[in-house]
């Protein structure tokens, strides 16, 4: 399929560090939305602080997607430096089309070997001669001409996005995308080409543009978040700068911590005096809250972390994704520990998922770890407005002012009430010491089974409703999944089932507590499951094994990041099953 | 009775819970808790407005000793989960209070951001310069030839930290010496501490009989600082210096900036879902 032809474009922007390649691909994602299209970018950042390499991957479409496509159609080089670092990110085709600097030096040989058709527009030479002209306005006016998109509309949104920077710069860059969109080269090669079918543009509600990290922010505010600690982890902190001001605004605090350890206690202690906390972090961070964890599951502390996954182990690959903290977070912590363990299956997902498990962490005073990935976290959407309906949960059982007040009582769903501290009569010490029902230490056997079987009930009693998992199809072929994975696989279901197979596609949001007699109820009449993970040692495929039976027959599509699964590999997975 | 009264009725004794202590006969944490609760009730504070956090050890014990709320965290994060309730909760009163091991060692860190922090609380350190709970190693504040621990048979080898020197170099606002011996005089201290704006410290010297049994010496060579509480951080760290830690007293308090996060209002949701759209 030559995509060029259709409205589902994918294209990349590379340059050095400062080139401005990233500002150019936001630019145009959010033209996408003003010209009635949807759109999703991904960033990729060598792991230099300032300068080195960046690309935006950019994906333009009629319909809203979730994932990035299998390869690129067009790529554009602002320059060559150090582009060779992307080129296993830049998948093109020998259909693909480029568009150089010939002032930028000879195209690296990963590219040229390919083929592919290549225009050069002399860039850097066209800016030069504007007054505050950049080349990467000159390549945003390029593209925009190739993708078809209003002129108009670009003028209008260069003066909201530079309005701050002066008249100079808004009008070179204005200058210099006219330079970019009228420029010969590029609209003969246009004409030469049958223009894209325009689509299906007629949806007409509210387009939201976010990333992950800014979901789970969103998420959690909904959710009645009031305060975060923090402290700065890759690629987690951005949500937490997101936070910042905004629980602020709210009435809220964020605190920076000294480290993780610290601003996982911060949360409990915060949550302890009544306010609906949170933090989030990635694995090595994740790492080390998981003692403090086991403190909130023992105290009953309600406490939410969501945890951004990257390349692990240790520092790993911290500007790039894999579902690999899933072990972690099902089985981390010490003791028998009951809580709860959700994973974001999308964008907009995140906003559900993280409110979720804020509410589900404040109904049942426990832990929730939500599991997203720098996939999602660092790459922005351009989406219809997501909308969901969550089930009524209620807030914190709180405990008004009683004479012999037990905190940790025994109650039929295994939640008892919690007194705030300003709440007279009701005073008590949480505990991380196994306790009786007042909180009295005890090393009873009784007083440990009994509240055992307490924090277990309030979890397993629970019901936790339709929002378990998102499935969608019919089919005797199943894909089961989590986490990023799943908008991957859903994509790769609707080619499938575009070929004419009856796929399902099954993807876990709830991971703990595990979900056995739900799975089965999907999986009946499945023949053939195919369990898609980005783990090299299938952490997901051994979770389903722990808590799960199924009787298909199952394959596995596993493999590291730092590539993102793309929709051809699970679709190939399927056609070649025998 | 209504609320007002009953907490100007409340005497030391209301301030304690039912439970009885785990600390061997003649430790220094009885009088500790004796100090708190004798400075809880003479600030005529309502037990429902007063936190405090412990973390583990002998010492940290103490949270379920008192009738206020109370919190026995994890080893060594006292002073973080009591950062978190201050920060969301600015109207408690909030206590901390822990071993030598839990706050210089395992918890250092949290130690020195929070003398740097200067939050509104009081963190007591109850110093017998021993891990007792897990029966007699070296803490940071044991001297380096204490060679009774069967984990450093030959001493530790290291010198020890001088915990209210480590205060005023991360910036604590507060730094006071207190003894066991002197419940009374503990008190007091605990009610400047607890009265300063900003993180007060305060090292209670609490012996231990078990494994220091010479520690019972101490009431011999404690004295009180012959000096007025210093303000001036250069002067605080020159008495500290040439003082041989065994001298009480507020050595130093100065005025700084509280740390306070978050004092806006709820403007509600509104504009920050609006940001999603384009």
């Amino acid at each position: 399929m030559n995509s060029q032809n259709t409205c589902d474009i994918s294209l990349a922007i590379t340059g050095s560090g400062g080139a401005g390649s990233i500002t150019a691909g936001e630019l145009l994602l959010s033209l996408a939305g003003k010209n009635g299209c949807f759109g999703m970018m991904r960033r990729s950042f060598g792991p230099q602080i300032r300068g080195g390499e960046a690309a935006a991957l950019v994906r333009i479409s009629h319909q809203a997607v979730e994932c990035m496509n299998d390869s690129f159609d067009l790529l554009l080089a602002l320059d060559w430096n150090n582009a060779d670092r992307f080129a296993e990110e830049i998948a093109l085709r020998p259909d693909s089309l480029i568009i150089a600097d010939p002032a930028a030096g000879d195209i690296p040989e990963a590219f040229r070997d390919l083929g592919v058709e290549i225009i050069e527009v002399p860039m850097k030479a066209l800016a030069k001669d504007i007054t505050a002209g950049r080349p990467n306005m000159v390549a945003l006016g390029l593209l925009s001409h190739w993708l078809g998109f209003c002129s108009d509309e670009a003028g209008k949104l260069i003066d909201q996005v530079f309005g701050k920077k002066g008249e100079e710069i808004t009008g070179g860059s204005r200058t210099a995308f006219t330079a970019g969109f009228t420029e010969p080269l590029i609209v003969a090669a246009r004409e030469a080409r049958p223009r894209p079918e325009r689509g299906d543009r007629s949806f007409k509600g509210e387009r939201w543009h976010f990333n992950g990290n800014q979901g789970c922010g969103l998420g959690a505010i909904r959710g009645g978040i009031r305060f975060a600690a923090a402290y700065p982890i890759t690629p987690a902190s951005d949500l937490l700068e997101w936070l910042s001001p905004r629980l602020e605004q709210l009435g809220g605090s964020l605190v920076q911590a000294e480290d993780e350890l610290a601003s996982i206690n911060m949360v409990i202690g915060a949550s302890f005096g009544g306010v609906p906390s949170l933090t989030a972090t990635s694995g090595p961070g994740l790492a080390l809250m998981t003692e403090a964890m086991g403190l909130a599951v023992a105290s009953e502390i309600p406490a939410v972390v969501v945890n951004v996954m990257r390349g692990g182990p240790s520092t790993g690959i911290p500007t790039k994704s894999e579902q690999v903290d899933l072990n972690m977070a099902v089985y981390g912590l010490h003791g028998d520990a009951p809580h709860l363990v959700l994973g974001a299956l999308d964008h907009a997902d995140c906003i559900l998922t993280t409110e979720w498990a804020v509410r589900l962490a404040e109904a049942l005073q426990t832990v929730a770890i939500v599991l997203t990935d720098q996939n999602l976290a660092q790459s922005t959407v351009l989406i219809p407005e997501p909308n969901y309906q969550l089930p009524e949960i209620a807030g914190r059982l709180i405990a008004q002012p009683t004479d012999g007040y037990q905190r940790y009582e025994l109650t039929a769903s295994g939640v008892s009430p919690m007194a705030i501290p300003g709440t007279a009569s009701s005073t008590y010490v949480a505990d991380g010491l196994e306790h009786t029902e007042s909180g009295k230490p005890s090393t009873a056997a009784a007083d440990h089974l009994a509240q055992l079987e307490k924090r277990s009930r309030k979890i397993h009693s629970f019901d936790f409703g339709k929002h378990w998992a998102d499935v969608r199809g019919e089919g005797r072929t199943a894909i089961l999944t989590w986490g990023s994975s799943s908008a991957v696989a859903r994509e790769a279901g609707s080619r499938l089932r575009a070929a004419g197979h009856d796929v399902k596609v099954i993807a876990l949001r709830l991971l703990l507590p595990a979900s056995p007699e739900k799975l089965a109820n999907e999986l009946k009449g499945v023949g053939r499951v195919l369990i898609v993970e980005q783990s090299h040692s299938k952490q997901f495929h051994h979770y389903l094994r722990a808590y799960y039976d199924i009787e298909a027959d199952t394959r596995t599509l596993a493999r590291p990041g730092p590539l993102p699964i793309t929709p051809a590999e699970i679709v190939e997975k399927i056609d070649n099953w025998s | 009775m209504d609320q007002a009264a009953q907490s100007i009725a409340l005497t030391p004794k209301d301030f304690k819970s039912a439970l009885k202590p785990v600390w061997c006969p003649g430790c220094g944490d009885f009088a500790v808790l004796n100090a708190i609760t004798k400075a809880l009730a003479f600030m005529g504070l309502p037990r429902e407005e007063v936190a405090l956090i412990s973390g583990i050890g002998c010492s940290s014990r103490i949270a379920a000793y008192t009738s206020v709320y109370g919190f026995h965290g994890v080893h060594g994060r006292a002073l973080a989960l009591a950062s978190g309730l201050k920060a969301a909760r600015p109207d408690l009163t909030v206590l901390v209070a822990g071993g030598d091991g839990d706050g210089l060692s395992i918890g250092g860190n949290h130690f020195i951001h929070a003398c740097r922090r200067n939050m509104d609380m009081t963190y007591i350190i109850m110093d017998n310069e021993v891990y007792g709970m897990t029966k007699g190693q070296a803490s940071p504040t044991t001297a380096p030839d204490w060679a009774d621990s069967k984990l450093t048979p030959h001493g530790t080898g290291i010198r020890p930290f001088q915990p209210a020197g480590l205060a005023l170099t991360a910036g604590a606002s507060f730094i006071a010496r207190g003894f066991t011996g002197d419940p009374n005089g503990l008190a007091k201290i605990l009610v400047a501490a607890m009265e300063h704006k900003g993180f007060s410290f305060v090292q209670a010297l609490s012996p231990c009989p078990t494994f220091r049994p010479e520690q019972m010496q101490w009431k011999h060579h404690v004295k009180a600082f012959d000096e007025e509480i210093s303000t001036n951080p250069i002067e605080a760290a020159r008495r500290i210096q040439a003082d041989d830690g065994m001298s009480t007293g507020i050595i130093y308090q100065h005025e700084h900036p509280v740390f306070r996060p978050g004092t806006g209002v709820d403007n509600g949701m509104g504009s920050i879902e609006s940001e999603f759209k384009i």
